[in-house]
């Protein structure tokens, strides 16, 4: 049935003018509410303005003319034009219930990937432990992801598959899909979030059947086979693609410039000045608290906004960060903290 | 405060056919301490077309932005103010207010046979709070502007650097702008109706204002608490909605959309009252389905306050809460397609008038019809979950919003312009104007419905290169629309120095504004009006002497066919 | 619709209250009776109060949703509000009310001195609530229990004195004009424990620990019970560090997120107060209007319709009080 090319109006298929292609299950039964809802919209309206064209033309008056008369109210016509909407609207409505059924409930053995959102970058958390900033999911198996958030409300959009949900901080919201057809797909936020609302997008990407085991394997062995200080600056600033960075660089820079945060070169080693006027090394313990703890010590003149990074880095990925901080830290120099 | 008061020439050169509301007395203080409905009428309209005018702007500059799909001449955070102060400006200052403030108070008295509004103090205050809101909404945007979207949703409401509180406190105070009105309506429908006029012999404008009313005091309070909430969690940091102190974000939107989806009801219902009055006496005939029109107006009132989860089925609300949210939005569906059958019926053998106030109730037919039967797509829900949060919103509550209730607006402006001002405007102009509205407004906005099924998000600054060609439609349809209102206000406001004065009655309608002078005496009549079916056309015929309609002593027979409606 | 009648012939169209009623100044020309005009003034003042209704809907609601989701912080911490407080508030507003309705039957009966004393009666009333809520408010705040960032407990300031007050089971060292919890159930690490003394075990809190309470406990203190835990390196930075440990403030049985219910009670009697006190300038200002003679049989709306408002501020009380200060369990 998943053809690409697909016949018919309802067929698996691309992209028509109105929709994205339908990359899952669930894609058919939005798609089939859509055009029921979509053919009864344009009958209605055709009617609509069509009898407005009609009498418009039909019954033109010049100034002064009479009316030709006839009747103000009519029972048996209002009761018509009440019953037959209501009729109409309880089966779209109930088209429309059918297809979010579908789409609402997991079934048992789906396969569950956590996703955090963050100003502005999504993370998907694989059950091996393994993060990343695209999502990777098997073809032809239900996934499940469980999302929250760090911060402010986000959402996740897949328009291929016909599936959004918010993830909202302090709770968790759940969302599945079965994707059907290989390729990459679009990811988007959906509920506005600030500067980077736009730039929040990212790639769902489905694997052919058998091959997301291999992938999930490769990539979450990704830091033992590089030498660490690399794995940290990719864990840092990502790679070029884009790929492989925990949204340092949202806030942080690595130029020396002030940003949200205090810049991260020429920061391991040096006095930091904190809010409160202490002045702290930043050593490795200082480092590893700022992720962990990043309440626990704030850099003069910057804003308590830091989310933590506890329980979505591993002590690998920690040490490999602060090894590629060290190797950015530039000669000793006096601390220099922002203005 | 008003072009009129400025010049205090014009509006004694506007009327000087007789003793008006305009002429009675002179210079900026009568005008700044008016009780008189009619002029805090047109204080309302000046300040409300000065909102849309900023609005529009906004507008502009969004589009103009989106023309390419990274930047094109602001960045991001500017971007994000823009579509911010686009909504609060159109939807506090201008859609809300809008009708009821300055089409209804100037003539809502007149039409019911009363004096004036049961609170004529109350009134002035009213239009005071409007200026007071709008003030804090113009420094809100000197101190920094506002960058959260006109939804405020939190957390990110209660932690951006922006002007918020600025903004929400104008909201608020808004927001009692608009009770008052509210409870200045009701009171005045219920106890200032002259002898014999009933219930059922109220003109549908007044139906609609009644239930509009209704939902203004009901609902706007709990606008009211969550702004101070909102408030309250930013300068005192509560804890109310914040998850970090045990808050919940969901419980705002909650709050927020309990008053802010009435609140499009609060919008649609004067602008359908409008419709009723254009349809009746542009096809010369009285209002087909009276009783269910009117109904219908009471209803839609009542069943809007129990759908507003209709904009939180993707929020992790329970699905068994979108259902019945579900279920109910469609209900509320039903009575606005009843008016729409009735106002079409109408025209079923009138007499046809195409002036500019029937083409845009056209336009209204056309444009709502869409914007509606687009709200079916969002009501189900497997459809909304794909097209929430995407352009596809954005097309549907502009086309009901912008082709519904501005549509109407700018055509009950059109309609009482002669009433209001005394002088009849270029019908040549009006109409072109029109048709330039038209053409731009479906340019801008359909091919919005197509980003959003592809899955444009909305508020989007940046978006895929793939997108680019249907924006640039949307920008190019923008700017006509925008052309087309720079026309009529060009047309609109020659028409106060140039305009041929007007009749009593230029259209032939049969409500009670239109059996005293334009513009009306200070007193509005001088003898109570006699009261009878507020759409019997049988005794107004047209006479050329004065250009405009009279009211015959005697019926006048109908053309073949039969006689008059019931 | 009573009163029927014709609309009188236009005189001018000058402010309302004019000669278009030249037997009855007060009414407006726009209106063609008295009754008309009062009967419209009370319509207008039942809208309001509608308002007012939905205004405080939404606080209620919010009560309802946090109550239903976590029932042990309502209970937990109504405990430090004082009921008898609250219930002494709820006698004098509703007392106001007698008084305020009482001073309406006046105004219309034309008895001018007793509206003037039943109005004067009204105002103390309201202002003897207000310094009641102030009591509270200023107890809440010295202890630490305020809404949301600002909550941190401190019960039980005492000045080191050694020898300190009782033992078991009472918890007698709140001042006395505090809004003591009241307790008496044994706790087993009551709020004023010390950690040191509560490390050693379960047992009735003993005074005169090594602790030193003092300073206000206003925002961005330091709480007491904690200092000696707090470590050097997170002494510095005011307001965060502390803020996440809360779970191991040294209350066993405090549940998490207690600052939810003063936020909601703040806000509530809050609002509730600010109402209060408009109200009080309204009766005020009624008050001079009567000094003035104002009022009489002919002319007594606005006392009627300030008599409503207040009213519905002590209605809003009467629902207030048992959802906030006596609640089970």
């Amino acid at each position: 049935m998943a053809t690409a090319t697909g016949t018919g109006l309802l067929a698996q298929g691309g992209p028509t003018f109105w929709m994205p292609p339908q990359g899952s299950t669930g894609a058919s039964a939005v798609d089939w509410a859509f055009y029921l809802i979509y053919y009864i919209a344009v009958f209605f309206f055709l009617v609509i303005v069509g009898l407005t064209a009609i009498f418009v033309v039909r019954y033109r008056g010049r100034r002064g003319a009479r009316p030709e008369g006839a009747p103000s109210s009519h029972l048996a016509v209002e009761l018509t034009w009440t019953l037959i909407p209501t009729v109409v609207v309880i089966v779209i409505f109930t088209v429309g219930l059918g297809g979010f059924m579908d789409i609402s409930f997991a079934p048992l053995n789906a396969y569950e990937i956590q996703v955090v959102g963050q100003k502005w970058k999504w993370f998907f958390q694989y059950p091996n432990g393994y993060v990343d900033s695209d999502l990777h999911v098997p073809e032809g198996r239900p996934v499940r992801l469980v999302l929250s958030s760090q911060d402010v409300v986000h959402s996740l959009y897949i328009p291929a598959f016909r599936v959004k949900m918010d993830a909202v901080p302090g709770r968790y919201t759940k969302m599945w899909f079965h994707a059907t057809r290989p390729g990459e797909y679009d990811l988007y936020c959906a509920e506005y979030c600030g500067t980077g609302h736009s730039d929040m997008v990212a790639r769902a990407v489905v694997h052919p059947a058998g091959q997301f085991e291999k992938w999930l394997e490769s990539a979450g062995n990704w830091v033992e086979a590089v030498p660490p200080a690399e794995a940290g600056r990719i864990l840092t600033v990502g790679r070029p693609d884009g790929s492989g960075g925990r949204g340092c660089t949202q806030c942080h820079r690595v130029d020396g410039q002030a940003h949200i945060g205090p810049p991260l070169n020429g920061l391991f080693g040096h006095e930091v000045t904190l809010a409160d006027g202490m002045r702290v090394v930043a050593d490795e313990n200082y480092l590893r608290e700022s992720l962990i703890d990043p309440q626990a010590k704030i850099v003069a003149g910057y804003q308590a906004v830091m989310p933590t990074y506890k329980g979505r880095l591993k002590e690998r990925e920690i040490t490999a960060i602060i090894e590629y901080l060290k190797s950015i830290a530039g000669p000793r120099e006096p601390a220099r903290g922002a203005q | 405060m008003t072009s009129i008061a400025g010049h205090p020439g014009i509006a004694g050169r506007i009327a000087e056919a007789g003793a008006n509301y305009l002429s009675e007395r002179r210079g900026i203080l009568s005008w700044v301490f008016t009780l008189d409905h009619k002029r805090i009428g047109v204080m309302y309209l000046v300040s409300i077309l000065f909102s849309f005018l900023l609005g529009g702007i906004f507008a502009l500059l969004i589009r103009t932005e989106l023309l390419t799909p990274r930047r094109t001449i602001m960045d991001a955070d500017t971007y994000n103010q823009m579509f911010t102060l686009h909504g609060v400006v159109m939807i506090f200052l201008f859609i809300i207010p809008g009708i009821p403030a300055a089409l209804g108070n100037f003539v809502l008295p007149i039409m019911l046979g009363a004096r004036d509004v049961a609170f004529p103090r109350l009134n002035l205050f009213s239009y005071y709070l409007y200026v007071l809101g709008a003030v804090f909404a113009v420094l809100a945007i000197a101190t920094g502007g506002v960058d959260t979207g006109w939804t405020f949703y939190v957390p990110y409401s209660t932690t951006t650097n922006t002007s918020v509180t600025a903004v929400v406190l104008g909201a608020f105070i808004l927001g009692f702008s608009s009770i008052f009105t509210g409870i200045n309506f009701i009171v005045t429908i219920h106890k200032l109706r002259p002898p014999g006029m009933t219930w059922f012999r109220m003109p549908l404008f007044l139906w609609a204002l009644y239930a509009t009313a209704i939902i203004q005091v009901l609902a706007t309070p709990v606008l009211g608490i969550t702004l101070l909430l909102l408030v309250a969690e930013r300068l005192l940091r509560v804890g109310i909605f914040d998850p970090a102190l045990g808050g919940d974000p969901v419980l705002f939107q909650h709050f927020f959309w309990f008053y802010s989806h009435p609140a499009v009801y609060i919008m649609i219902l004067p602008a359908m009252g409008v419709m009723s009055e254009l349809v009746s006496t542009f096809s010369h005939k009285p209002i087909f389905g009276y009783r269910f029109v009117a109904l219908s107006s009471v209803a839609i009132a009542m069943i809007s306050f129990l759908v507003w989860g209709h904009h939180m089925f993707t929020s992790g609300q329970s699905p068994l809460a979108s259902m019945i949210f579900s279920f109910l939005t469609f209900m509320v569906a039903i009575p606005s397609a009843i008016k729409v059958f009735n106002w079409v019926a109408t025209m079923y053998r009138g007499a046809i008038d195409l002036k500019t106030p029937m083409l845009y109730a056209l336009w209204f037919l056309f444009l709502f019809g869409i914007g509606g039967l687009t709200g079916l797509f969002l009501g189900a829900l497997a459809v909304d979950v794909h097209v929430h949060d995407t352009y596809f919103v954005v097309a549907h509550f502009h086309y009901t919003m912008f082709g519904g209730v501005a549509m109407a607006f700018v055509g009950g402006l059109h309609y009482w312009w002669p009433k209001i001002t005394g002088r009849m405007y270029s019908e040549l102009w009006g109409r072109l104007a029109a048709l330039l509205v038209f053409v731009g407004f479906n340019l801008t906005f359909f091919t919005q419905f197509v980003l959003g099924t592809h899955g444009m998000p909305r508020r989007y600054y940046n978006y895929p290169a793939h997108f680019t060609s249907y924006h640039q439609h949307s920008t190019l349809g923008a700017y006509l629309t925008a052309a087309g209102f720079f026309l009529t206000a060009g047309y609109l406001i020659h028409s106060l120095f140039r305009g041929r004065r007007a009749p009593a009655n230029p259209w032939g309608g049969a409500t009670l504004e239109w059996q005293c002078s334009s513009p009306p005496p200070a007193h509005n009549f001088d003898r109570p009006p006699p009261v009878g079916d507020p759409y019997d056309m049988s005794r107004i015929r047209y006479d050329d002497a004065i250009g405009g309609y009279v009211t015959a002593e005697v019926a006048e027979p109908a053309g073949a066919g039969g006689g008059p409606g019931r | 619709m009573k009163g029927e009648a014709m609309l009188p012939a236009v005189r001018s169209a000058a402010a309302p209250a004019d000669t278009a009623h030249p037997g009855a100044p007060r009414v407006a020309h726009h209106f063609a009776t008295p009754v008309q005009q009062f009967e419209s003034a009370q319509l207008g003042m039942w809208l309001f109060l509608a308002t007012e209704v939905l205004l405080f809907g939404g606080l209620f609601c919010a009560y309802a949703v946090y109550r239903a989701a976590h029932p042990e912080v309502f209970i937990y911490a109504h405990r430090f509000l004082d009921a008898r407080l609250g219930a002494l508030n709820t006698v004098v507003l509703v007392s106001s009310s007698l008084t305020m309705a009482w001073a309406v039957r006046c105004a219309q009966t034309g008895r001018q001195r007793g509206l003037v004393g039943l109005l004067t009666a009204t105002l103390v009333f309201a202002a003897a609530f207000l310094a009641v809520k102030y009591v509270e408010y200023e107890s809440k705040w010295r202890h630490g229990l305020l809404w949301g960032r600002y909550y941190h407990p401190a019960h039980g300031r005492h000045t080191g004195d050694a020898s300190g007050q009782a033992g078991t089971g009472q918890t007698g060292q709140e001042p006395a004009n505090a809004s003591a919890p009241g307790d008496e159930r044994p706790m087993a690490a009551g709020p004023n424990q010390s950690p040191a003394t509560m490390a050693a075990g379960a047992g009735p809190p003993s005074r005169g620990g090594p602790v030193t309470l003092g300073g206000a406990a206003g925002p961005g203190a330091t709480p007491p019970a904690e200092a000696t835990r707090i470590a050097a390196s997170a002494a510095g930075p005011r307001g965060l560090a502390w803020h996440l440990r809360r779970p191991d403030s040294g209350r066993h049985d405090e549940p998490r997120n207690v600052q939810i219910f003063f936020a909601v009670y703040f806000l509530m009697t809050g609002l509730h107060g600010l109402h209060v006190m408009a109200g009080m300038a309204v009766i005020a200002w009624l008050l001079v209007r009567s000094i003035r003679g104002h009022f009489g049989p002919g002319y007594f709306a606005p006392v009627d319709l300030a008599g409503l408002y207040w009213h519905v501020v002590d209605v809003i009380w009467i629902f207030l009080f048992p959802l906030l200060y006596l609640i089970h369990g």
